[in-house]
């Protein structure tokens, strides 16, 4: 049933993109979902929360990645991210009654979720930002709203087919990240770099044989140059992407669970799929169950 | 700090690719330095102005940027260094990596090497030179015999001070591809976010300790070659 219904959705955006294509011939891809901005929605939440606080400011700081095609990505002239990640931000922000331009998006590399969240740097992080019992330690994670795992990125002619090939070979990915040190615990020699592109050229140069991180992001690199880069292997772990709050603020996760739950039930969630991993060829998934809020 | 303790094997090793990058760097940047101090100061003038246009480009370019080119723009050019991982040194096999990263760290301190040595150069009287010359020494016999040896003396502090420059800047290969301490202590941040703090700290101590090292050698070579 939810099969139809996302291709009918994915059928319908094909009509509007390939419609608004006429109009604006200077932009391709990169359409964004409109979401209903609630009216009055400071009058939603009860006094002294922190949503209260944020639909009254009218404005709020969301922490994205640009880097990941398909989840969050900004190029640098662009105005404003795109990808599966700033869609549910401004999901989540138009519950709150901001509108998408309205959003200040600032920039995060997995180093710096933390800090930023603690700090008050951004009052929400979605950036690809796996939820893991440490980082429950000192920052919220409200979610999942979406489940992938780890994968290979290789170039076309390769050899790598299994998981079990990587071993003895260099495979690149971030710096710091969790799918450097599982890729290590298979035996390859990690190669981290600073940004996702930077890995990728050095795949498409041949100095390392493969690139890991979760799939959803590779597949993003997949569908920018098909004829030279693949994705292979099963998911081999299991990233469950959270929305970062600070625990300063505890009621903000009910609340982002009741938001994504409600995208699950009017389909948004599915939309904003589907605009953007869903271009690179990745199906809608299942709709994660979401993990219950820590009793404050 | 609990994370670092219960996984200090790998602590170490992070700190061993750091003090690799640093001792292979180091001593090709006090050779390629030397020489090209040796340039500077010598007769020949297209020399001089060869050595004193390598100074000015690496001095004058930050090391990010020589680093990017190693080890982004090279392989884009088809200089990828691959063929570094066939030979086999004692055993064990270079990567095409810790090669570029040698490459930029040594190209980016020989230009500081130079310069310190060339004022430890200048430090020598010009007397001395030029009673070399008389007694019938050639450029490179009276360089060899006595000048560099009067300027090597002089030049200890300020060498100290490039080559724990150089130890520091062995950080930036975290970003290229190198698991040092650096791109260590970024996994290990990753892995355990809760203790941050200690796993700073346990690498700042890390680098302090290495630092220390190559200090106090300087000093106990200052004191042996010291003037009486």
């Amino acid at each position: 049933m939810r099969f139809i219904r996302t291709k009918a959705v994915v059928a319908g955006l094909g009509l509007a993109l390939s419609l608004a294509a006429c109009g604006d011939a200077g932009s391709d891809g990169g359409e964004t979902v409109d979401v209903d901005v609630a009216e009055d929605a400071a009058a939603e939440f009860e006094d002294g929360t922190r949503m209260k606080e944020l639909a009254e400011a009218g404005t709020i700081k969301i922490g994205v990645k640009y880097d990941q095609p398909g989840i969050g990505f900004k190029g640098a002239a662009d105005d404003m991210p795109v990808g599966f990640d700033p869609e549910m931000g401004k999901i989540l922000a138009a519950n709150l009654g901001i509108a998408a331009e309205d959003i200040e998006w600032v920039e995060t590399i997995s180093d710096n979720r933390e800090p930023f969240l603690q700090e008050g740097e951004v009052d929400l992080v979605i950036a690809s930002y796996s939820i893991t019992d440490e980082r429950r330690a000192i920052v919220g994670q409200a979610g999942p709203y979406y489940v992938t795992g780890q994968q290979l990125l290789v170039r076309s002619d390769s050899d790598i087919e299994s998981l079990a090939d990587v071993e003895g070979t260099e495979v690149c990915s971030v710096t710091g990240s969790t799918s450097l040190e599982n890729i290590k615990a298979e035996g390859a020699q990690p190669r981290g770099f600073d940004t996702y592109s930077e890995c990728v050229d050095q795949v498409l140069d041949g100095t390392v044989d493969a690139m890991t991180t979760d799939g959803a992001i590779l597949l993003g690199y997949a569908a920018e140059q098909p004829d030279d880069l693949k994705v292979v292997v099963e998911p081999f772990s299991e990233e469950r992407y959270g929305i970062g709050y600070s625990l300063d603020y505890p009621e903000m996760c009910e609340w982002i669970n009741e938001t994504v739950t409600a995208s699950f039930e009017d389909g948004s969630w599915e939309e904003a799929f589907a605009v953007t991993l869903g271009e690179a060829g990745v199906e809608a998934p299942e709709q994660p169950e979401l993990d219950p809020c820590p009793s404050a | 700090m609990e994370a670092v303790f219960s996984n200090f094997d790998e602590y170490l090793k992070a700190f061993g690719v750091t003090l690799g990058l640093f001792v292979v760097s180091g001593l090709a940047s006090l050779v390629l330095g030397t020489i090209l101090a040796v340039f500077r100061v010598g007769p020949v003038a297209v020399m001089q102005k060869v050595a004193a246009v390598y100074v000015t480009i690496f001095r004058n370019t930050p090391l990010l940027m020589i680093f990017i080119f190693m080890a982004v723009a090279m392989p884009k050019l088809g200089y990828n260094f691959l063929w570094v991982e066939d030979l086999e040194v004692a055993g064990y096999n270079l990567s095409a990596f810790f090669v570029r990263s040698c490459i930029a760290l040594t190209l980016y301190t020989s230009a500081f090497v130079c310069e310190a040595f060339r004022s430890g150069v200048n430090a020598v009287p010009l007397g001395q030179a030029e009673a070399a010359r008389s007694v019938g020494l050639t450029f490179m016999q009276s360089m060899r015999e006595v000048v560099l040896p009067q300027a090597l003396r002089a030049v200890v502090p300020p060498l100290t001070s490039v080559q724990v420059a150089l130890l520091k800047n062995t950080s930036v290969a975290a970003a290229f591809g190198m698991a040092e301490a650096t791109a260590t202590m970024r996994a290990f941040t990753n892995n355990d976010t809760d203790q941050r703090t200690g796993i700073f700290l346990a690498f700042a101590i890390g680098y302090i300790v290495l630092v220390e090292v190559v200090t106090l050698s300087s000093y106990v070579l200052e004191r042996r070659w010291k003037v009486a």
